[in-house]
């Protein structure tokens, strides 16, 4: 899919287009999705329609006591996740609820893209991030890579799975299923640029409204990741829904690690050489 | 602050935990650093023509690196697909570089051990051996090194906010056991080279973890505490031991041995100790969360900083 003579650099950070940064020409705008929990009611038809559309297995039925959420965290069998929080809080009956549907950030600087090794793991025209299953060899390297906790191995199956922003429903120009199943709207698909206008409108809005704690997580191509593909307007601290605040990819300072494991690697020989020339006992 | 700090989604975890084995992984870390710093002391080891040190860190280089290409392939979800390790060179993914490292590296080495083996007593191969030999001891040091890049290119907390000293806590963890094979298996009029890079290897390798706590933060916890924590206590007296053996025991044979055994053992429980901090502090949402924190804090005070000398130098200009 993607040319490989340009994935190499793909750590290489471009202007916020990594379709274009990874050596795709005339390529259609980047799409994301932009997740505004305010509006979520947590019915979970995200998670049910993805299972349905992807074919993904069950994860296990379990009954986990964490408020309404069973299936936990996303992982390779869970590509869409919703999460409820309950705060004591001002709201009806002395309880506020979060819930926010997460998925894969289809970051700008994607870790788990940079340290595939296989080439498996590929950026799609559209901006996106995608694993080939018939590529992936299971090493399991992008799981400690992702900075949010998302891709993961596939008990039974070897490999790695996750959100591929249903690529093959966008390439017939249907939206994925998961936005096209959220009843509120929470979930919101669309060209990327677009779809952080409209959030700046939405977080603009509800601080109006007199919602302080309202916040773009994701949304800033200058954070971490070089903004995510995938946007979230949050109600409260990230970590409280499981969000790493701070994430930061990994592979912006994979040339200072090359550069000093090439200084260590230096140091190993010459010490070495000089240590061994000495006396024999 | 700290209430503020630790908030966290019931607990579960913010990263996944890695797939990796601890068996095959780090084993892995300890095996291909004893690899890699072994060729490159058997190659000087045989240009001063001590081979009876240089033979058996060939011939343990090459079990070394056998048993790695093993556990590397068992560790695969899909390990019939081995080969797809080979389809691309990335150097944005040091798994990828590593993977071809070992494939230069792995063949020359177990060239050198079957020359080494066979006693050299085959003219023919005589040459190719010495090429191989000195080919493996010059690549050795990177596939001892570059693994401190695989496990420091990651989101895991105790591997990445490491990543400036990782490198040379594992090339210190490299050459100790290196020398510590030789301790054990090289006669006492031969061992000298391999006693002087156990000593200085494992005191490098000692320094270099602790600076490497030091400078860390918060994650720095996840080596410290529980059982890795004793694992680590373990593994630093144990190249200890090993260091202060081996400088003492140079008249005496099981004096040297015993001092190969320890600094071997130590090094090994160093991998098997950063390995498991790792992924203790994948598992903690605190460790995530915090250092992220800690390092929005850090640069946020040198941000800061800089803007306030920035007003100065224009007050003053
Ligand atoms: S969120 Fe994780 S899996 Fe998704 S693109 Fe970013 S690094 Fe990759």
């Amino acid at each position: 899919m993607a040319t490989p003579a340009r994935s190499l650099l793909s750590s290489v950070r471009g202007a916020g287009d990594p379709a274009s940064d990874t050596g795709w020409e005339d390529h259609p705008p980047r799409v994301g999705f932009f997740t505004d929990t305010s509006i979520c009611i947590g019915c979970k038809a995200c998670e049910v329609s993805c299972k349905e559309w992807n074919g993904v297995p069950d994860d296990g039925y379990s009954f986990t006591g964490m408020s309404f959420d069973n299936s936990v965290g996303l992982g390779a069998d869970t590509w869409r996740h919703v999460s409820f929080v309950e705060q004591r809080g001002p709201d009806a009956g002395g309880v506020r609820w979060l819930m926010s549907s997460d998925v894969c950030k289809h970051c700008t600087d994607a870790a788990c893209l940079d340290v595939c090794p296989t080439g498996a793991l590929v950026r799609t025209e559209l901006g996106t991030v995608v694993v080939q299953p018939d590529v992936c060899n299971g090493c399991g390297y992008c799981v400690p890579a992702c900075p949010f906790g998302v891709i993961d191995q596939r008990r039974g199956d070897g490999r790695v799975w996750k959100c591929t922003l249903c690529y093959d429903r966008l390439e017939v120009g249907a939206e994925p299923a998961c936005a096209k199943a959220c009843p509120t709207d929470s979930i919101q698909f669309g060209p990327l640029e677009e779809l952080r206008v409209r959030a700046d409108r939405r977080v603009a809005e509800l601080h109006d409204a007199g919602v302080a704690d309202a916040r773009l997580y994701g949304r800033d191509p200058g954070d971490g990741v070089g903004g995510a593909g995938a946007f979230f307007l949050l109600l409260d601290a990230p970590e409280v829904y499981g969000l790493p605040p701070d994430p930061v990819a990994t592979t912006r300072d994979l040339a200072s690690m090359w550069r000093r494991a090439a200084l260590a690697a230096g140091g190993l020989l010459a010490g070495i050489v000089v240590l061994g020339m000495g006396g024999s006992r | 602050m700290t209430d503020a700090l630790s908030r966290s989604y019931y607990g579960r975890p913010v990263l996944k935990r890695p797939t990796w084995a601890a068996l095959d992984i780090a084993g892995y870390l300890f095996l291909g650093g004893l690899a890699g710093a072994s060729s490159t002391l058997a190659g000087v080891a045989s240009a001063r023509g001590r081979d009876r040190l240089a033979a058996p860190l060939r011939v343990g280089a090459a079990g070394a690196i056998g048993m790695s290409l093993v556990a590397l392939v068992h560790d695969l979800g899909r390990p019939a697909r081995f080969v797809n390790m080979l389809r691309v060179l990335k150097p944005t993914s040091p798994m990828s570089v590593g993977s071809w490292l070992l494939a230069g590296y792995a063949p020359l080495a177990f060239t050198a051990a079957g020359a080494a083996l066979t006693g050299d007593r085959v003219p023919a191969l005589r040459r190719l051996a010495r090429f191989a030999g000195a080919g493996a001891g010059l690549i050795g040091p990177a596939v001892a090194s570059y693994t401190a890049v695989l496990v420091a290119d990651t989101a895991v907390p105790a591997w990445h906010e490491g990543y400036r000293e990782l490198p040379v806590v594992f090339v210190g963890s490299a050459a100790s056991a290196a020398g510590g094979l030789g301790l054990l298996s090289a006669p006492l009029d031969e061992v000298g080279p391999a006693r002087r890079v156990g000593i200085v290897g494992g005191l490098v390798e000692l320094v270099a973890s602790r600076v490497m706590r030091r400078r860390m933060g918060i994650a720095a916890e996840a080596y410290e505490q529980g059982r890795v924590g004793v694992l680590v206590r373990l593994s630093e007296r144990l190249i200890l031991t090993g260091a202060v053996a081996a400088l003492v025991g140079r008249r005496s044979r099981p004096v040297s041995a015993l001092a190969g055994g320890s600094l071997l053992a130590g090094s090994a429980c160093l991998r098997f100790g950063v390995f498991h901090a790792g992924v203790r502090s994948a598992e903690d949402p605190r460790y995530v969360v915090d250092s992220q924190r800690e390092r929005a804090e850090r640069e946020r005070a040198r941000w800061e900083r800089r803007m306030s000398a920035g007003t100065q130098g224009t007050q003053e200009g």
